[in-house]
């Protein structure tokens, strides 16, 4: 069971809900990093069979160490709950000097579930935009596509690479766009992915003393440049998930279901 | 002996109207030597760019750029109108360059 002090507050979920992901700088202690360094160095991160219990796997590795952190369960616990099943994990690598990006893609498959899976993508050591990192197109993850359906698309307004110090990780929705970057150092890259499935509904999984607070509506409008004309569908589908997250069917933002919703028989 | 080959820019637009602001773009280059990362099949050019190379595709065609395809405008099919998925106003133009053959 996650501390409680730990569990990710509204403000922050409704950030999710609006951008597909989570950040947190520098969250792993440095030793912790090295430990797991090591561990992908030598090919020494257990694969674990999916549907695993999360509680059961990586007992004695470092990078169960780092999922074992009271902050990254309360992130856990709040996105998928207090006992998640490992789905699957890889070691992403770059090769030193390897000048060509990966296409953009989702993971899996096309998933029409509001019932959401949650990938980790952490970075246990610093990555300078020369070195990557990952590539994440915020807002991405309402989208209905199958993975390599969206390689024709190179660059989109908003794009955001991933470049952090040690230590950091972003958690994203599992449909969130994303691609590899090319690596123009003379250093192997890593991004250790974790992804994890939910045992429970997703309902009100998350600290929610600071659920009225007027910033979650800011943060639920919140644009991204590239969705264009389709930022209104968008707000849709965002007060639809905060509906589902929170169970109050009748959540609206900016009155933009209400108006659809009001069918009238009063004769 | 010249010839020429088919440069490609494909420009998705906030709106239908060719005038709107560039939300993404790609180029494909025909007139370019073919390189490693296009005949592995697993590299892209993702992420290169920042800033899109035009603001809209009018600016683009008054640099020579020729549209050869509009998106076709659909109304959503029932039980899809809140669904998004591909980036719906996808404007693809071409420009012939001579090589040397």
């Amino acid at each position: 069971m996650a501390d409680s002090t730990h569990l990710l507050n509204s403000k922050q979920m409704a950030r999710f809900v609006a951008e597909g992901y989570l950040r947190f700088d520098e969250l792993v202690p440095d030793d912790l990093n090295q430990a797991v360094k090591e561990e992908m160095d030598n090919q020494a991160v257990p694969r674990e069979e999916a549907g695993s219990p999360l509680s059961a796997i990586w007992p004695d590795a470092a990078v169960g160490r780092v999922f074992r952190l009271p902050e990254i369960e309360g992130i856990i616990h709040s996105l998928v709950g207090p006992d998640p099943l490992y789905d699957h994990h890889a070691v992403h690598t770059v090769a030193a000097g390897h000048h060509f990006g990966q296409h953009w893609h989702a993971d899996a498959i096309i998933d029409t579930r509001k019932h959401f899976d949650i990938q980790f993508m952490y970075f246990a050591h610093d990555t300078p935009r020369e070195m990557g990192g990952t590539l994440i197109l915020p807002g991405s993850h309402y989208r209905r596509i199958s993975e390599s359906d969206i390689a024709r698309y190179h660059n989109f307004v908003g794009q955001v690479p991933m470049v952090c110090k040690a230590g950091t990780l972003i958690v994203v929705h599992h449909g969130m766009w994303h691609c590899a970057q090319p690596n123009r150092t003379s250093e192997l890259r890593y991004m250790f992915k974790l992804r994890l499935n939910p045992t429970v509904r997703q309902l009100r999984l998350w600290n929610t003393d600071d659920i009225d607070d007027p910033e979650v509506s800011h943060i639920l409008s919140t644009n991204q440049p590239w969705h264009g004309n389709e930022e209104r569908i968008e707000h849709v589908n965002r007060i639809h998930f905060w509906r589902f997250l929170t169970g109050d069917d009748q959540f609206d933002n900016h009155y933009w279901l209400s108006r659809i919703e009001n069918e009238p028989e009063l004769v | 002996m010249s010839e020429t080959r088919q440069k490609l820019l494909v420009l998705y637009l906030r709106t239908p109207d060719l005038h709107a602001g560039v939300v993404a773009w790609s180029e494909y280059d025909g007139a370019a030597p073919a390189d490693e990362r296009h005949t592995s099949g697993d590299a892209a050019d993702s992420g290169g760019e920042t800033e899109p190379p035009y603001g809209s595709v009018v600016d683009a065609m008054r640099d020579g750029w020729r549209v050869v395809q509009f998106p076709q405008q659909y109304p959503a099919y029932p039980g899809t109108e809140y669904q998004v998925s591909y980036l719906k106003y996808e404007y693809i133009l071409e420009k012939m360059e001579v090589v040397d053959g």
